[in-house]
């Protein structure tokens, strides 16, 4: 019974944080400054979860520092999406065989 | 016909997504099931929360039997970054979403499906979200459901470079833009040495507390030098 309510809670509150000021926020933003700090938003935040994350998320420095360098150039060339999740990975993952 | 294409261009753009999420919920599935809780819990709270950082938090808090209190707090300091996203996403939203579309469409607000739309051109309809939330949720019960039940099967190798998907997907959406906009560059160069030092320096910040202070510095100090006039904003 107890984990039914820690899942409630759990999924309740993570609603409710997205919901309501994605309800509730229709007006348009008039003021610049605050515009533009949404406007470089998701970079940031994208960028914070990313470095240093990605150099722990393989369980080793090198293949993650491998397949980061796979992606950074393959992101350069703007290649779709996929094409650079996939070649990250898959350069991590042979490079594992060899550190 | 618009509404078919945008569900489709939905789905395909979601299917990175649902890899990345597969491999991540996958190691999720693990964790949850070691830590006492059983196959179909685990898939549950994947299927009813949809994100990994409050996710993992959240699961220990149980397996530490803490209070619902303490649950609370912790989802709602580390998924408060959702609350920036979903305002951000606010303002890039075609006339077609109504409130109604808002209240389900809320539910499928992650890092990685506002982050495609909120770089998209084109403004964000309720098909094209729910296609990318559709798939998405799909990769990311399915990992949950496969790594709960049958964690030892893959070999760890593979595991652990699959936990470079997602990464690699951020790379990828981040590159181009900051190549092109010398601003996009600063700000993301200062969040990630700001996230470095916090993840050095300061180690008792959460990961989603570390996050919601990066970004909103950075973000500030872009504001600060490079307001946006009017077209080019969100």
């Amino acid at each position: 019974m107890m984990t039914f309510w820690y899942i409630f809670v759990m999924a309740g509150v993570t609603y409710l944080i997205r919901m309501i000021p994605f309800s509730f926020f229709t007006k348009r933003i008039k003021s610049v400054m605050l515009r533009s700090f949404l406007y470089y938003i998701p970079y940031a935040v994208l960028a914070a979860m990313t470095i240093p994350a990605i150099f722990y998320s393989t369980g080793h420095f090198l293949t993650a520092l491998g397949g980061t360098i796979v992606a950074l150039v393959l992101a350069y060339f703007r290649l779709p999406l996929i094409v650079v999740a996939l070649a990250a990975s898959g350069s991590a993952f042979l490079l594992s065989f060899f550190v | 016909m618009r509404q078919h294409t945008e569900w489709k261009e939905g789905l395909t753009a979601g299917i990175p997504i649902a890899l990345g999420y597969f491999s991540v919920s996958f190691g999720f599935g693990i964790t949850a099931v070691r830590l006492g809780l059983s196959v179909v819990s685990s898939v549950i709270i994947s299927l009813t929360n949809l994100t990994s950082a409050g996710q993992a938090q959240g699961v220990q808090v149980m397996a530490a039997h803490g209070s619902l209190l303490e649950m609370a707090l912790v989802q709602l300091v580390i998924n408060l970054r959702y609350a920036l996203m979903a305002i951000s996403l606010s303002q890039n939203l075609d006339p077609k979403f109504t409130l109604r579309h808002r209240l389900i469409a809320a539910y499928g607000i992650t890092d990685e499906i506002f982050a495609l739309c909120s770089t998209r051109k084109k403004p964000v309809t309720p098909s094209y979200m729910y296609g990318i939330i559709l798939v998405a949720t799909l990769g990311w019960t399915l990992g949950t459901l496969l790594g709960a039940a049958a964690g030892e099967i893959l070999p760890a190798q593979l595991i652990s470079a699959l936990g470079l998907m997602l990464y690699g997907m951020f790379i990828a959406i981040i590159v181009p833009p900051a190549a092109k906009e010398k601003s996009i560059l600063l700000v993301v160069i200062t969040a990630a040495v700001f996230s470095t030092v916090c993840y050095y320096l300061l180690p008792f910040l959460s990961g989603g507390f570390a996050v919601i202070l990066c970004a909103t510095a950075a973000s500030l100090l872009g504001a600060l030098l490079f307001p946006v006039r009017e077209e080019a904003a969100v």
